[in-house]
């Protein structure tokens, strides 16, 4: 049996320091959103010849006066991705196409155009943040009514963490938030949950079984009893987020990276989280008699 | 228990076989009717164009409320009540009135009869609000009436856009209203939407009017620049001819100056308007405008009474082509904006669907082999049942002709990997009990019965975070909560009866066997 339960003060220390870390990073640096949630135009491009310098692409694109744009390789050195803010002009996209043409010989393909308008794009952003809160408060139902309350508040707290930590991440690495990482939190808040109901149901199971071994020890009990689910559901979940995040090409590189991140705090969360609340809040066997006489 | 009767058995293995040949019938045609269904691709897989229109209303309200503001006037005079300072506000009408008029003027606003309230029979609710202040009258849309002008210049637009999407004669579009100032237009195949684009972006609200000599803008005539933007003339506001007045439009080559003009023929009382105008108007310029802005505008030499004529601009053949077809497709009834835009092309999408399928096979292969470490004889039932779970999964959206996009897939891939999870539990739940009861039966039992509960907490928060996002999300992820949704009843079906049945026959088998798992 692994002593789990020797560390809850020194995780707990550290589960703290990171989601103030991260709470900071998100108010100071903020995300990097793209143009799902900040408007703009985006085109990913292809080029059959390989000598493009993709400083010349950018001094191109930037004497066009398009404000703030931003050239970058995608994935393949002859694919290039370019961002710039919403712009006025309707036939934008044309003038880019036969600028390009100009100016590099007709050699470029354009594999996508995404153009996203003010007004869209702060819709989407407000659905998304609509989304996640109701994946919270109703993932906070569902526990209120499945567990006593203070299981529920580690359910919770375990889930905003992580959360608020995959963000958090984000914001440090300034990966870019779209629609599909969205997505991602969402699932993570899934799977995250999940996992902690496994251990609980435990822990409860095992509350009613033991009268009189002490809620430090019977965490640490049922987390090892659930260990090995624990750890071999973690493991295939994330051979297939890493089989897309390897293999699934480059749109779905930053929601394979979140899910990957969310399965791994989330996997820490149910241990180090979730249980310590119930050790803190000295949950015994009268919490759930009580509840259910 | 841990028993499957002979009927139960057969029903899951045709279950099981129906959806394996449905998931073929995607990559194989049958000839039966049920199995030649197929999951659709999304635009980001098969490529295509996904564009969303608003319908700008301000000038559709501006014409109404100019409208009305005729009507409120000619009803008041008939009353022999003065209307005074007539006004445009925005999007509202102002104007004054007597100290003593000042009841009836509102009454004539609330009265449920009045030719002021032609809405209230049909939506029991005015059409219009009144405010008053000191004898100072606004009056501007009601919400309801709001709603009823959009919802109709909605469905005018849908109606004018189809027509344009379907000359282009691109492949199964799909046009769909959204709210009711919006138009979602999906065009599947479609990796250049520039001139679709343009079509959509114009109005096409064509007038034939007079160019008159005064050279000032004046009452009743405007002062309008010509498409190439240098020239300007002023034209009268009396409209001769509209857009809808035509009966058809096609492209033409002029066999006399070697140009290519728009042909028009005229509806019967177009043709007798253009004849009447010609004949008066023998030597006067017709111009011909094309949403505030003149196309041309030729000297009449001779009375058209035929009803057909053409237009002649300095057009391309390609120009030439789109006007005809706006022409004939009529105008819309308001602007129309493109708020967003979403194409791929075909490559791309090629490439994402290469991708999916490698990330779909590798992760799959991946998955498997681990279990099968794991659970050697127990992780091949477990792998035969996700196996199985992908059939029924793909199967199941192929039933619905579910549209498939990329997140969509890594939603599928995302199942493999977390549906391993039930019967990981079950396994690990029938491990524990095999440490106090020797009884293989016994322990395979309670170890099925004990890890039911946890099995539905997880399935059923993942399926809550599911639905929120299908519900909430919008376009190719949708795709990923439809996959991930449905991969967990497929998950169940595959643990509770297809690796469930496989294990009650392996255990039967091996009663006494010591260590089975």
């Amino acid at each position: 049996m692994i002593a789990f339960n020797k560390y809850y003060n020194n995780f707990n220390f550290l589960s703290i320091s990171l989601v103030i870390i991260s709470l900071f990073l998100l108010s100071f640096k903020g995300l990097n959103f793209g143009i799902d949630f900040k408007g703009g135009t985006l085109i990913e491009l292809r080029s059959s010849d390989k000598k493009i310098n993709i400083s010349s692409l950018r001094d191109n694109l930037t004497q066009m006066n398009l404000g703030d744009v931003s050239v970058k390789n995608f994935g393949n050195e002859n694919d290039y991705l370019i961002k710039f803010e919403n712009n006025e002009n309707k036939n934008i996209i044309e003038e880019i196409k036969s600028n390009l043409d100009k100016s590099f010989g007709n050699q470029f393909e354009f594999r996508r155009v995404e153009n996203v308008g003010p007004k869209v794009s702060s819709e989407l952003l407000r659905s998304g943040m609509i989304a996640i809160t109701v994946a919270l408060v109703l993932m906070l139902i569902y526990i209120w009514i499945r567990f006593e309350w203070q299981f529920s508040l580690g359910a919770i707290l375990a889930l905003f963490h992580d959360v608020i930590v995959t963000l958090g991440l984000f914001s440090l690495l300034g990966l870019e938030i779209n629609l599909s990482i969205v997505a991602a939190v969402l699932t993570i808040v899934g799977y995250s949950m999940n996992d902690t109901v496994v251990i609980f149901d435990r822990v409860r199971e095992n509350l009613r079984k033991y009268s009189d071994i002490k809620i430090y020890e019977l965490t640490n009990i049922s987390i090892n009893e659930t260990l090995s689910r624990t750890l071999i559901t973690s493991i295939t979940t994330l051979l297939a987020l890493l089989s897309i995040f390897f293999f699934g090409g480059e749109i779905l590189k930053g929601f394979s990276l979140a899910m990957i991140f969310g399965v791994i705090f989330g996997t820490y969360s149910s241990i180090y989280i979730a249980n310590t609340v119930l050790v803190r809040l000295k949950v015994s066997q009268k919490t759930i008699l009580k509840e259910e006489e | 228990m841990l028993y499957f009767s002979k009927l139960r058995i057969i029903l899951v293995t045709l279950v099981s076989l129906f959806f394996v040949l449905l998931t073929i019938s995607n990559f194989v045609k049958f000839e039966s009717n049920y199995l030649n269904k197929r999951i659709n691709l999304g635009l980001d897989l098969q490529g295509g164009s996904y564009l969303l229109l608003e319908i700008d209303n301000t000038p559709v309200i501006e014409q109404k409320l100019q409208n009305f503001s005729i009507t409120v006037r000619n009803f008041f005079k008939d009353k022999n009540i003065r209307i005074k300072n007539l006004k445009f506000l925005d999007e509202s009408i102002s104007f004054t009135t007597d100290q003593e008029y000042k009841d009836e003027v509102l009454n004539a606003f609330q009265d449920k009869e009045s030719i002021l309230n032609p809405y209230y029979p049909r939506f029991k609710s005015h059409q219009f609000n009144i405010q008053e202040e000191n004898n100072y009258f606004i009056v501007n849309y009601s919400r309801q009436g709001i709603v009823e002008l959009k919802t109709s210049s909605q469905d005018q637009a849908l109606e004018i856009v189809r027509r344009r999407v379907d000359e282009i004669g691109t492949n199964e579009p799909n046009i769909l209203k959204r709210g009711n100032d919006r138009i979602l237009v999906e065009l599947p195949g479609l990796d250049d939407p520039m001139r679709i684009k343009k079509l959509l972006g114009k109005t096409a609200n064509l007038t034939f009017r007079f160019v008159t000599n005064n050279t000032k803008d004046s009452f009743g005539a405007e002062k309008l620049k010509f498409e190439n933007d240098q020239e300007e003339a002023v034209v009268s506001k009396r409209i001769i001819l509209s857009g809808d007045n035509l009966l058809d439009a096609q492209p033409r080559m002029d066999s006399q100056t070697n140009e290519t003009v728009v042909s028009f023929t005229l509806d019967r009382v177009g043709a007798k308007r253009f004849g009447k105008a010609t004949s008066t108007g023998i030597g006067k310029q017709l111009a011909i405008v094309l949403d505030g802005k003149i196309i041309s505008a030729p000297v009449i030499r001779d009375t058209i009474a035929s009803g057909s004529g053409q237009i002649s601009g300095g057009f391309t053949f390609q120009s030439a082509t789109d006007l005809a077809l706006l022409l004939r497709s009529g105008a819309l009834p308001a602007p129309l904006n493109i708020i967003e835009e979403r194409t791929v092309g075909p490559d791309l999408g090629q490439d994402s669907i290469n991708a999916g399928i490698m990330a779909l096979i590798i992760g799959f292969i991946l998955v498997i082999t681990f279990i099968f470490v794991k659970y050697r004889i127990f992780g091949l039932i477990t792998n035969i049942a996700l196996i199985l779970n992908l059939f029924l999964l793909i199967g199941i959206l192929t039933i619905f002709e579910a549209t498939l996009t990329l997140p969509g897939i890594a939603g599928i891939i995302l199942t493999v990997g977390m549906a391993v999870d039930a019967n990981v539990l079950i396994f690990e739940r029938i491990k524990e009990e095999l440490k106090d009861e020797k009884n293989n039966l016994i322990a395979f039992d309670s170890g099925y019965a004990k890890s039911r509960t946890a099995i539905l907490d997880a399935n059923i928060t993942t399926l809550l975070a599911a639905m929120i996002l299908f519900f909430m999300g919008s376009g190719p992820v949708k795709g990923f909560s439809l996959t991930l949704g449905v991969g967990i009843f497929t998950t169940l079906f595959s643990v509770y009866f297809i690796a469930r049945l496989l294990t009650v026959i392996y255990i039967s088998k091996n009663k006494d066997k010591e260590g089975l798992i």
